[in-house]
């Protein structure tokens, strides 16, 4: 379990975020969903080790740690390939600089062909498509031989049909490798088709305003009925329509955890 | 692009008439301005005893070019890893290029002898600033968000020059290098022009006491071809290395 509490982090006179908490189940999918620029990557950033936090404690696995930048994969927006390497080789960067090269190029290949990248493995990033790179990406995080996995709207700069796509493959993978994924985006509809369960957070300082369990069955259909009333719920808190106590959600799905 | 490239075609072609028929109509002397073809004459007709020297200088020149990169790559990576080397380097750096290289020849004709050294310093002092420079340049406009994935990966600084500075400063390195080796002619025929025994600055300055304007011209002609396929060269390079631009 990921355990984040009275974290705080400022920027000269501007606070991202203060006293700000949060709990990720181990083994479970949370989305943090909130306006932009309102701290979620920098919260992503405090985690990985890039940024140095001000305050609070982050725990994984009941440990407690400085930052988790040896504990976790990281794949950002940006797919990061070196269009100097193959793309069988971005996905081996991680363990490129050690000797288990030859033990974990079988990883690789297995997760190729999981990914539809199988017979590409030599392609430069250059001369495939956006959502191949993305996939690329993807096995490279997966490469990273870490439990905890921060996903940076990794699907926001492709098209809808591959974006679909990749989130079909990112809950098969979640299953089969059974990490833990926090994952940010700006679709709140993506959030709920994925997660487990979804923070709504709000700006300066970044607070989790609210917090949506789903315990509903995958494949989720975006037509839901419950997941449209949830949708439009979230986006009335991102647009601060929504006063308190005013949500007509189910008690069961929606948990309120204002404070943290 | 091609018409780019008939454009200054027939721009060139244009002086070189415009040259050749000033010669001709105002009968100007061989010793002040030679015809074109006169100078293309000497070039050719003396090419026994051009190409010698030429292949002089341009020894010096490929020598100068890795005498340079020998400083020149591990100076610009040290001043990446230090920025604190870069701030105590770079006045020298400067100096060294504000320096006119005509004040240095003569040092290091004595420093360096007659011989082919003092000029391959000379060429090395010229090609190694702006191969620093663009190597430094290159190595700075890396993405902060590479460097972060390979701080992620824990990767060491080896391996993070090796994968990543590297291979992304290396367009930088060769419009770096294309510049210096351009160049490079000047500071060998300079070097030659101070005290040699050979290479076609030491024929320049003998043609020029003998009023042998064609032999100079001759020997210009050479070094801007040296020149040219050495710029050519270096270009093929390139794109064999840099193969995913």
């Amino acid at each position: 379990m990921l355990v984040v509490s009275q974290l705080k982090k400022s920027f000269d006179d501007l606070t991202v975020f203060d006293n700000f908490g949060l709990t990720v189940p181990r083994g479970g999918f949370t989305a943090l969903v909130g306006p932009s620029g309102c701290g979620k990557s920098t919260f992503f950033d405090v985690l990985s080790g890039i940024v140095v936090k001000d305050e609070g404690t982050i725990m994984w696995l009941g440990e407690a740690y400085p930052h988790l930048g040896r504990h976790l994969a990281y794949m950002q927006q940006k797919d990061l390939l070196l269009p100097w390497l193959s793309l069988l080789d971005n996905a081996l960067l991680p363990v490129m600089m050690s000797r288990k090269e030859t033990r974990v190029r079988e990883k690789a290949i297995f997760l190729f062909k999981r990914l539809g990248l199988l017979g590409f493995e030599q392609y430069p990033p250059g001369k495939v498509s956006g959502g191949m790179r993305q996939r690329c990406a993807l096995v490279r995080t997966l490469m990273f031989e870490h439990e905890l996995v921060l996903l940076d709207e990794p699907l926001s700069a492709l098209d809808a049909i591959t974006r679909r796509s990749l989130q079909q493959h990112l809950l098969l993978l979640q299953s089969e490798f059974g990490r833990t994924i926090v994952m940010i985006t700006h679709d709140v509809e993506e959030a709920l088709l994925l997660a487990d369960e979804v923070l709504v957070l709000t700006s300066f300082p970044m607070v989790v305003r609210e917090r949506f369990v789903l315990d509903m069955p995958r494949p989720r259909r975006s037509d839901n009925h419950e997941l449209l009333r949830i949708k439009e719920y979230v986006l009335d808190v991102l647009q601060g329509d929504v006063r308190n106590g005013s949500s007509s959600i189910s008690p069961a799905v929606v948990s309120p955890i204002g404070g943290t | 692009m091609r018409t780019s490239g008939v454009i200054a075609c027939v721009g060139v072609i244009l002086i070189f008439v415009t040259w050749e028929l000033a010669c001709r109509l105002l009968s100007v002397p061989d010793f002040i301005l030679p015809a074109p073809t006169a100078i293309l004459s000497a070039a050719v007709v003396q090419a026994p005893l051009l190409l010698p020297h030429a292949a002089v200088t341009a020894l010096e020149i490929v020598l100068g070019i890795f005498l340079s990169l020998l400083v020149a790559v591990p100076l610009a990576t040290v001043m990446f890893a230090h920025p604190s080397v870069e701030r105590a380097l770079s006045p020298f750096l400067v100096v060294s290029q504000a320096i006119p290289v005509f004040a240095l020849a003569p040092l290091l004709v004595i420093w360096f002898g007659y011989g082919i050294a003092s000029k391959v310093f000379m060429a090395a002092i010229i090609i190694f600033f702006p191969i620093t420079v663009s190597l430094l340049e290159g190595y700075k406009n890396c993405g902060s968000e590479y460097a972060m994935l390979f701080r992620l990966i824990g990767a060491g600084f080896w391996n993070t020059m090796r994968f990543l500075y590297w291979p992304w400063a290396l367009p930088f390195f060769f419009a770096g290098l294309k510049v210096g080796v351009t160049v490079a002619t000047i500071g060998a025929v300079i070097g030659e022009w101070v005290g040699a025994q050979q290479g076609l600055g030491y024929l320049m300055i003998q043609a020029n006491a003998r009023l042998r304007v064609d032999m100079v011209f001759a020997a210009i002609l050479w070094l801007s071809v040296m020149g040219l396929a050495m710029w050519i060269c270096v270009g093929i390079i390139e794109k064999k290395v840099i193969t995913w631009k």
